[in-house]
């Protein structure tokens, strides 16, 4: 393989990995941003999102195949009750939480992260589930680079995800509330704005979105695991910080820049795969040492 | 005489252990100016922010259009036209002109409602119109009042709270804000005015109240507070 070959290649699955890394990193960048709260329960739900699609998924085939239609219509029934659920974590584990110290909810969401990855485990017995899909393994090839439709599908899907999300933050009234709130949670109650209900709106965006990136995942790997969600959930966290943690652009950047930066850290000479991760958290300390508000964050002024 | 659309009644309220308003009662008719008076730390804020909602009063009842607001939460109180501009503005930072005012008129439906109250603070504030797809934060201290006066217009309110709109502002600015509202209260606005400033509050007003530490120690025509000398150096201040 030529250096083309190797650098497009690299560049196939940084974008792939990076779409993931974006999905899962928007939902910490929301949540952050609203409410001052590092999610770590974050990845987990990303884990639950692809479980539910599998059982949503084992059902359905019989009648729709899993094929795109069978893997389009669980991921919106997956996207949709894991949303719900990360709006029921968020009233039963952070609401009563939000008075007291700042540390008390980060142990909270640690534990919320616990219950959720051993739950599953004791659901599937700590076993690898195979997500068998249909899609078939025909692709373009472009030289010696052979890219799948399968891998250019999740990243299409994944921008469009992140599409509708900036145009919805943007352009609609709610979305503007959202943005509202982590600027000024007493101007915004003195607009009529329901604070709380837009709280819950944002969990539920936030998880659902991590849901898709999960069944993508699934898809795309072929096998899901209940602990898979532990080390996206950190590097997720990592791509939030490195666009700047607070900011939905930041968040999808980061999230790309991040896949990219592994996937041809993996094609330095003496650092192999098995550095990656080295690599990338290399990359955050470097980061919070230089530029620590990140690429697209905002020096935060402190109000008195 | 006009109907009382604000009776406030032996209001108290608390920040943990300090004892912030005592005992506070007075009222606003339809169609008044009335202003709030005192130093620093007299109280005047947190009466407002007990009349919106924003923090909880521990004793005493607050009655709006005859009904008791006292426990409603702060965005129920809003859909009922009372707004309060508060202190330091809070106007949306990072976000634009444009989309500050929309998130003023959230409680609406109506697009083409919401067209027509922005075109209407346009009309009264040109220079936000000027600016309207620009960040907010880039305006100056009286365009910022002048922004959050606008984005409370956008609610259609009937009672306005207005929390020291003058302040920081050089003179000729707090000239100009007072006229607004002014022009507000004669488009039918009443207004419930909080002052540091009280000689600019007092010409404008009906009425005034004189709080020191929690409590309401003066309360009289806006004339009387003017005309009274010692009032007017012993608490207000000699501006």
């Amino acid at each position: 393989m030529s250096i083309q070959d190797i650098l497009l290649q690299q560049l196939a699955n940084g974008l792939i990995l990076g779409s993931f890394y974006a999905l899962v990193a928007l939902g910490y960048t929301m949540v952050y941003g609203i409410i001052k709260l590092l999610n770590f329960a974050h990845g987990d739900l990303y884990m639950l999102g692809s479980f539910v699609g599998f059982v949503i998924l084992s059902i359905l085939s019989p009648y729709i195949g899993n094929s795109w239609a069978g893997i389009l219509c669980s991921m919106v029934l997956s996207m949709i009750a894991v949303g719900l659920f990360g709006v029921l974590i968020q009233r039963i584990a952070y609401v009563p939480m939000l008075s007291a110290p700042r540390l008390s909810i980060l142990i909270t969401a640690l534990a919320v992260s616990m219950v959720l990855y051993n739950g599953v485990m004791a659901f599937t017995d700590g076993q690898y589930l195979a997500f068998k899909t249909d899609l078939g393994f025909e692709g373009l090839e472009f030289g010696n680079v052979f890219i799948t439709y399968t891998q250019m599908i999740l990243v299409g899907a994944s921008i469009i995800l992140m599409i509708v999300l900036y145009l919805f933050v943007h352009k609609t009234l709610y979305g503007k509330a959202m943005r509202a709130i982590a600027i000024d949670q007493d101007a915004c109650r003195l607009m009529g704005i329901n604070v709380n209900k837009i709280i819950a709106l944002t969990f539920f965006i936030g998880t659902s979105l991590a849901a898709a990136a999960g069944i993508m995942a699934g898809t795309y790997y072929g096998s899901i695991h209940f602990f898979m969600g532990f080390v996206i959930g950190l590097k997720a966290f990592t791509a939030a910080v490195i666009g700047g943690i607070g900011s939905i652009p930041g968040a999808m950047l980061g999230g790309l820049l991040l896949g990219l930066l592994e996937s041809f850290g993996t094609q330095i000479p003496f650092i192999g795969t098995e550095w990656k991760d080295v690599f990338s958290f290399g990359i955050l300390i470097l980061l919070l040492v230089f530029k620590p508000t990140g690429i697209l964050g905002k020096t935060e002024i402190e109000r008195m | 005489m006009s109907d009382t659309l604000l009776e406030i009644e032996n209001l108290e309220t608390h920040y943990g252990k300090i004892h912030a308003l005592r005992s506070i009662s007075f009222s606003v008719r339809e169609g008044q100016i009335v202003t709030l008076l005192g130093a620093n730390g007299a109280g005047k804020s947190t009466t407002l922010k007990a009349i919106s909602g924003l923090i909880r009063s521990t004793s005493g009842s607050i009655r709006y259009l005859g009904e008791d607001i006292t426990r409603k939460p702060a965005h129920e109180i809003v859909q009922m036209g009372l707004i309060h501009v508060p202190e330091g503005r809070k106007i949306f930072k990072g976000m634009t002109i444009t989309e500050n005012l929309e998130l003023g008129s959230f409680t609406l439906d109506d697009d083409a409602e919401r067209k027509r109250r922005m075109d209407h603070v346009f009309d009264i504030f040109p220079v936000l119109h000027e600016r309207k797809s620009r960040d907010s934060a880039f305006l100056s201290g009286g365009e910022q009042q002048m922004l959050a006066i606008g984005r409370s217009m956008m609610t259609n309110p009937k009672l306005l709270l207005l929390d020291e709109p003058s302040m920081g502002l050089a003179p000729f600015l707090v000239q100009q804000i007072m006229k607004i509202v002014l022009r507000l209260n004669k488009e039918g606005v009443t207004i419930l005015l909080v002052e540091q400033n009280a000689k600019v509050a007092l010409k404008l007003a009906d009425h005034g109240y004189v709080l020191e530490t929690g409590k309401i120690v003066i309360r009289g025509s806006a004339r009387t507070l003017q005309q009274d000398e010692s009032i007017v150096k012993a608490y207000l201040g000699e501006q």
